[in-house]
């Protein structure tokens, strides 16, 4: 029975000691203690607040320089279009600029060798006539005994000339 | 309760231990009886008197009167009881300081070398003190005054008065200077005495307060920590055998009564209209009133009682066992038990390691249960 009979004197210190070690810590430990956890919880779940908006930002910059960089790829593809077309543009251009510039080329040559011919052929039948003439003052020289058939020969003669 | 395992867990093994310790027990005794057959009688009663509570103290003083004979019960009595002297090694014992209130005399102070282990009376102020089975008496002529001694209010310092102040000691300057390094290493990471401690605070603050209380957990903080860890650290010290420990603080009736009692006041005072409700205008038909009232108002009691209890039974069975166990040595008279004995007694420390835990838990648990019904607001 006595186990189980609890003794006012063991009560009473026990009361006292609890009690005021319970204000003590109270003040002087548990206070601080869960002041100094709180606070650290606090700012470890801040930093990880901070750290997801930092991924975020990060990826969302990422993705921009992805589209950046897809904008820039399409854009060179363009101008190196262009510049292919401009390119055939221009040899084209030239192409057609040197046929030109040689047709005009050949038309002059032909022109040119036009009135050579021409200049030759007026030449040649001014030989041809002196020609005409010295072999005409030979035959003459033979022939003008003879009034008719200095006639037929003259007639003949020009009648060949004509051809030319 | 989801700890149903762990008791479970605790009585399968202490099942398995008794019988393996019983079976050794019993073949030892026939084995001892066969060699010497006229010893039958003494072991038998030996047997008996291994059952420590059963026999009264009244018969244990008669014992006392053969010195030679080696008393387990007195023993373990005196262990798990009280004392006015903290034993330190042979016969070396540390006074302590009596202090008595004599209603309509006044208080009285001395210490408690003065009675040499009960050889000697003392003369105080206002009376003469004898002590006698460890209880403080009052003497008049030479004979203990039954009547004068039951007046006699003891507020001495007793060992576990002692042990209890040692734990609170512990208590202040570990947590103090966990409070201090808190303050020096502000916004840093736990480190030394922070990185020990703080998972245990977390833990009543996580796994206990939160989900029993709710969102009013910080207010009853203060409390549970210390109820955890006043609890702890004095089942720890009582596991200790020599002299800073050995006291048997929170296996006696009158802390975990006061423990208890700060659990009822705790409740009761922070009781909200619904928990009053609840007691007092239940949801029943008005005709069941008159049985659920009173049920109510019994488990009002009953709840810090089951606690001061448990507490008590549990540690004081601990160091009953133990002491039970190295008891056996001394009973048979013979080295031989001794490997057995310290075997069991090392396994039973380890557990009771685990009990000095558990049994914090468990009463700062409940307590947060109760409280959180108390302050509960859905309803």
């Amino acid at each position: 029975m006595e186990l189980v009979t609890p003794s006012i004197g063991l009560v009473f210190w026990t009361t006292v000691a609890f009690v005021g070690v319970l204000l003590l810590l109270k003040k002087f430990a548990w206070a601080p203690i869960l002041l100094a956890i709180k606070s650290r919880e606090d700012s470890i779940d801040e930093a990880l607040n901070k750290a997801e908006l930092a991924k975020n930002e990060m990826a969302r910059l990422t993705s921009e320089n992805e589209d950046l960089l897809k904008q820039a790829r399409a854009e060179r593809d363009e101008i190196l279009k262009e510049a292919k077309i401009l390119k055939d543009n221009i040899v084209n251009e030239a192409r057609v600029s040197a046929q030109q510039e040689g047709a005009k080329l050949i038309e002059k040559a032909r022109i040119e060798i036009e009135n050579q011919k021409k200049a030759a052929l007026i030449e040649l039948k001014g030989q041809v006539s002196t020609l005409s003439l010295d072999i005409a003052e030979r035959v003459l020289g033979n022939q003008l005994a003879d009034k008719a058939k200095q006639e037929e020969l003259v007639s003949g003669l020009l009648k060949d000339v004509k051809l030319n | 309760m989801d700890c149903n395992h762990v008791f479970e867990f605790k009585f399968k093994r202490l099942f398995v231990v008794f019988a393996l310790f019983s079976a050794f027990l019993l073949n030892s005794l026939s084995s001892s009886a066969q060699e010497n057959g006229s010893t039958e009688q003494p072991d038998t009663a030996v047997v008996e008197r291994m059952v420590p509570i059963a026999i009264p103290i009244e018969a244990v003083a008669d014992d006392n009167a053969t010195e030679e004979k080696f008393n387990p019960t007195q023993v373990i009595m005196e262990h798990i009881g009280d004392s006015h002297v903290w034993h330190l090694w042979g016969h070396t014992s540390l006074p302590l300081p009596v202090i008595l209130y004599i209603p309509g005399q006044g208080l009285e102070m001395f210490s408690s070398g003065g009675f040499h282990h009960g050889e000697d009376d003392v003369v105080g102020k206002y009376n003469t003190y004898r002590l006698v089975h460890d209880k403080i008496k009052v003497v008049n002529a030479g004979e203990v005054d039954e009547a004068a001694s039951e007046k006699v209010l003891d507020f001495s310092i007793t060992k576990n008065v002692a042990s209890m102040f040692l734990a609170i000691a512990i208590l202040l300057i570990v947590f103090g200077s966990m409070a201090k390094a808190y303050k020096k290493r502000e916004g840093k990471g736990p480190r030394g005495i922070q990185s020990l401690l703080e998972p245990f605070v977390l833990f009543i603050r996580d796994d206990i307060a939160k989900p029993n209380i709710g969102h009013k957990y910080a207010k009853f903080m203060p409390y549970l920590l210390t109820l955890f860890f006043f609890i702890w650290v004095n089942n720890i010290l009582g596991l200790i055998p020599i002299f800073p420990g050995a006291a048997n603080v929170t296996g006696n009736i009158a802390l975990t009564f006061v423990l208890a009692m700060g659990t009822l006041l705790i409740v009761n005072l922070n009781g909200n209209k619904y928990y009053w409700k609840h007691i007092l205008v239940p949801d029943v038909p008005w005709w069941l009133y008159p049985i659920m009232i009173p049920v109510e108002l019994i488990g009002i009691i009953s709840k810090p009682f089951a606690l001061m209890v448990r507490l008590f039974a549990n540690i004081t069975a601990g160091h009953i066992i133990v002491l039970s166990l190295i008891s056996l040595i001394f009973i048979f008279k013979t080295l031989a038990i001794a490997p057995v004995s310290v075997a069991f007694v090392m396994f039973m420390y380890v557990l009771e390691l685990l009990v000095a835990f558990l049994q914090a838990f468990i009463f700062t648990l409940l307590t947060a249960l109760f409280i959180g019904m108390a302050v509960d607001e859905h309803h």
